[in-house]
């Protein structure tokens, strides 16, 4: 017996050797191999890091074909994002996030701000973002973290969001959007016309908002002074009174039955919806967009208070430097130059820059998406599949009409920590 | 535990080791043996668990701000987390309803599946006879390891929501007139899908202790009058006990910690341990994540510490 075993022990001894030798000799070819790999890239790669919103696969093939530019996404959630630039830096080449994270991001001095005289359609990038109104001169509501407050750095290196313009640019801007409610107007049967309607107890157990604090409290906050009960001075930056009374007030509704889920999910708000254990909840419109193409009805509903909207754009890890930079720079271009802008318009969202997407859309795509006319033809996605059959109206009508309503964006507050706590206190209640 | 199991066996190995080392004098000592043999799993278990773990415990009393963590000594972690615990009273504080929640949803999780569970194992090891349909059938449980939360959830949907196959079928029949709305996004559907996915944690290690009851002290118990219900008490269950001892613990741990079925199913209105957890860390509030995380643990440990009371797990293995 223990002779057998005293073979078995030697015999496994080889093995181990035989396998570590193997291993060896793997690895010591794997760099070997792996040498001239690396020297024979000459392949222009840039590791994308960003939300799914403008990660389209048509997006990064077209952009190798045009600068030869090969884009490697890697796609995580808004907080996710946060993390990885705070955490890992060096994981990423190019960043796409939104402008109310800069608040934590610029601080941290793990992304690099870009340089606006080498951005070429910089100069046509809409008013929205540099000067807070509409092309048509509209004025834009700039509570919260509004782009324009956080679009400049004042030097290279700062730390510190300049009040005026200069060549330092936190985040070139690529999308954005104005968000409301999304609704099923076949199951209310009734004209909606104000945020007070997502807490009316009348839509109990069949309302939802966003499972992200500092959202979900912007939504309350609409709601609340809709109904006249508070007036805030900024909604993205609430007292810590503010925010107990803004609580308060989602308390009583979760209580009270009022929520049938928070969704933090594309698709989870898409089959809440569809399914129809929702008829009311914020929404982003393309998945008002994709619910409506299920055959179902569902308005991206336009409210008298104003759209509560956000906005993302460009810059770079710290990391990045030399050639890497100035692919950098080639492919914020590039995105900036026409096709990427146009296939954002055609999912709902907007481009940043407006006369180069318009010269890559249809005439009738434009008048239908960004003038708020009646579609002359068939309206298609980016994939071809049919959104909305000719004569139909984009809701909430024109650019104009959407971004000129905008109230309030995404924001941090100040207020941060006391207001996660008092999320987690409103979740246990 | 596996270096008390390997110098528990050593001894046995020892009067074979020595006739190996007269042999050959240079031979390593059998305790060194030991040692290197354990070496690998120490390690392991060194940097992937207790290093990590007393980095949380640290962090934990850290401060921080909006974008980093500050090294510097500071309880907020704590105080923040317990804040309004006495100044409510009688009223509980957040944590306190946090963790009443977790640990009621813990309990009837774990009562269900160790009632399922305890079950399906007394019929795989005395009902089912062959082998291959033993394996089969074990094999059969895991199909709820088989897709994602979120899938899960939207397949949750046509089944228990408003407009459900289980709402439709209920009012075809009349048995009722208005949709019933607690079967989703509830405490019900939380329990429902926890127990879903987490029976086979009991079925395996119940089973696994139950085909290891020698068939005799059963047919001896039947031959001495007892019933059969005399022989699952006395016979059965005592024998059972570790298998049941260690599918609590799984059991227990896993759903003290859960936060994606819990948000998923309840909606994201149930408070969990770990949801808070999961909420700071979203915030990058790291330092709170850290203390919540510590404290999740210790409330844990103690539960395990209390079950193996019943169950001294090392002696019955």
């Amino acid at each position: 017996m223990s002779k057998t075993t005293g073979t078995k022990g030697v015999s496994r001894r080889t093995l181990l050797k035989g396998t570590a030798s193997l291993a060896g000799l793997a690895a010591g070819s794997g760099a070997i191999t792996g040498f001239p790999y690396v020297k024979s890239a000459d392949a222009k790669v840039l590791r994308y890091l960003g939300t799914a919103v403008n990660e389209g696969d048509d997006i990064s093939k077209q952009c190798l074909k045009d600068t030869g530019i090969k884009i490697e996404y890697i796609t995580a959630t808004t907080d996710d994002v946060t993390k990885r630039v705070m955490t890992q830096p060096n994981s990423f080449d190019v960043l796409d996030t939104e402008y109310f994270s800069l608040k934590k991001l610029v601080p941290s001095g793990n992304i690099l701000a870009l340089d606006a005289k080498k951005i070429k359609e910089f100069d046509n990038i809409t008013p929205v973002f540099t000067k807070g109104m509409t092309p048509g001169g509209k004025k834009i509501g700039g509570q919260g973290t509004a782009p324009w407050k956080v679009l400049y750095l004042e030097g290279k290196d700062s730390k510190k969001f300049a009040t005026s313009a200069t060549e330092f640019v936190t985040l070139i801007p690529t999308v954005y959007n104005a968000d409301t409610l999304g609704i099923r107007p076949d199951l209310i049967k009734r004209p909606i016309n104000t945020w007070a309607e997502l807490l009316n107890p009348e839509f109990k157990g069949k309302a939802s908002i966003l499972n992200i604090p500092s959202i979900g409290i912007m939504d309350a906050a609409m709601v609340v002074e809709a109904t006249g009960k508070y007036k805030y001075a900024d909604k993205g930056n609430m007292t810590k009174e503010e925010i107990d009374l803004t609580m308060k007030v989602m308390t009583e509704a979760k209580k009270a039955g009022q929520f049938r889920a928070f969704w933090k999910d594309f698709n989870e708000s898409v089959n809440l919806m569809a399914s129809g254990e929702t008829v009311i909840q914020s929404m982003w419109s393309p998945a008002v967009t994709k619910v409506r193409s299920m055959g179902i009805p569902c308005t991206f509903q336009p409210l008298k208070e104003g759209y509560r909207s956000w906005a993302s754009g460009f810059c770079v890890s710290k990391g990045v430097s030399g050639a890497k930079l100035d692919w950098a720079y080639e492919f914020v271009n590039w995105f900036l130059s026409g096709y990427a802008g146009a296939y954002l318009n055609r999912q709902g969202y907007y481009s940043a820059v407006l006369s180069t997407a318009k010269a890559h859309m249809e005439p009738y795509e434009w008048a239908y998406w960004m003038e708020g006319k009646p579609a002359e033809k068939d309206i298609k996605a980016p994939d071809g599949s049919l959104l909305e059959k000719a004569g139909a109206v984009r809701d909430g009508g024109s650019y104009e009409d959407r971004m000129g309503g905008v109230a309030c964006w995404n924001a941090v507050m100040d207020e941060n920590d006391y207001m996660v706590r008092k999320w987690n206190e409103f979740i246990a209640a | 535990m596996s270096e008390e199991v390997l110098q528990q066996a050593s001894p046995g190995l020892i009067p074979g080791a020595g006739t190996a080392r007269a042999a050959k004098p240079t031979r390593l000592s059998p305790s060194f043996i030991s040692w290197l043999q354990a070496g690998p799993m120490m390690l392991v278990f060194l940097a992937f668990f207790l290093i990590p773990l007393v980095f949380v415990v640290i962090v934990s009393f850290w401060d921080y701000n909006e974008y980093q963590l500050l090294p510097a000594f500071s309880g907020r972690g704590y105080t923040d987390t317990f804040e309004g615990c006495i100044a409510q009273l009688p009223d509980l504080c957040t944590i306190g309803r946090t963790y009443v929640m977790t640990l009621k949803l813990c309990f009837m999780v774990w009562a269900i599946t160790l009632f399922i569970g305890f079950w399906v194992a007394y019929f795989l090891a005395f009902h089912v006879k062959s082998k291959t349909w033993q394996m089969g059938l074990s094999l059969l449980c895991t199909i709820p390891f088989w897709t994602s939360n979120v899938i899960r959830m939207i397949a949750w949907i046509p089944l228990l929501g408003r407009n459900g196959l289980v709402n439709s079928g209920l009012i075809k029949t009349g048995l009722i007139n208005h949709p019933v709305e607690w079967l989703l996004f509830s405490e019900f559907s939380v329990v429902l899908a926890l127990v879903h996915l987490f029976t086979f944690f009991m079925v395996v290690p119940i089973f696994n202790s139950m085909i290891r009851i020698d068939k005799s002290l059963i047919e001896a118990a039947y031959d001495a009058g007892a019933t059969g219900f005399q022989t699952l008490v006395n016979v059965i269950i005592p024998l059972a006990k570790p298998g049941i001892v260690i599918g609590s613990i799984f059991v227990i741990t896993i759903v003290m910690g859960d936060f994606i079925t819990i948000g998923v199913m309840g909606g994201q209105q149930i408070a969990a341990a770990g949801k808070i957890i999961e909420t700071r860390v979203n915030a990058l509030q790291f330092p709170a994540a850290a203390a919540n995380a510590v404290i999740l643990l210790v409330i844990t440990f103690l539960i395990i510490t209390m079950m193996s009371r019943i169950v001294d797990i090392k002696k019955e293995l």
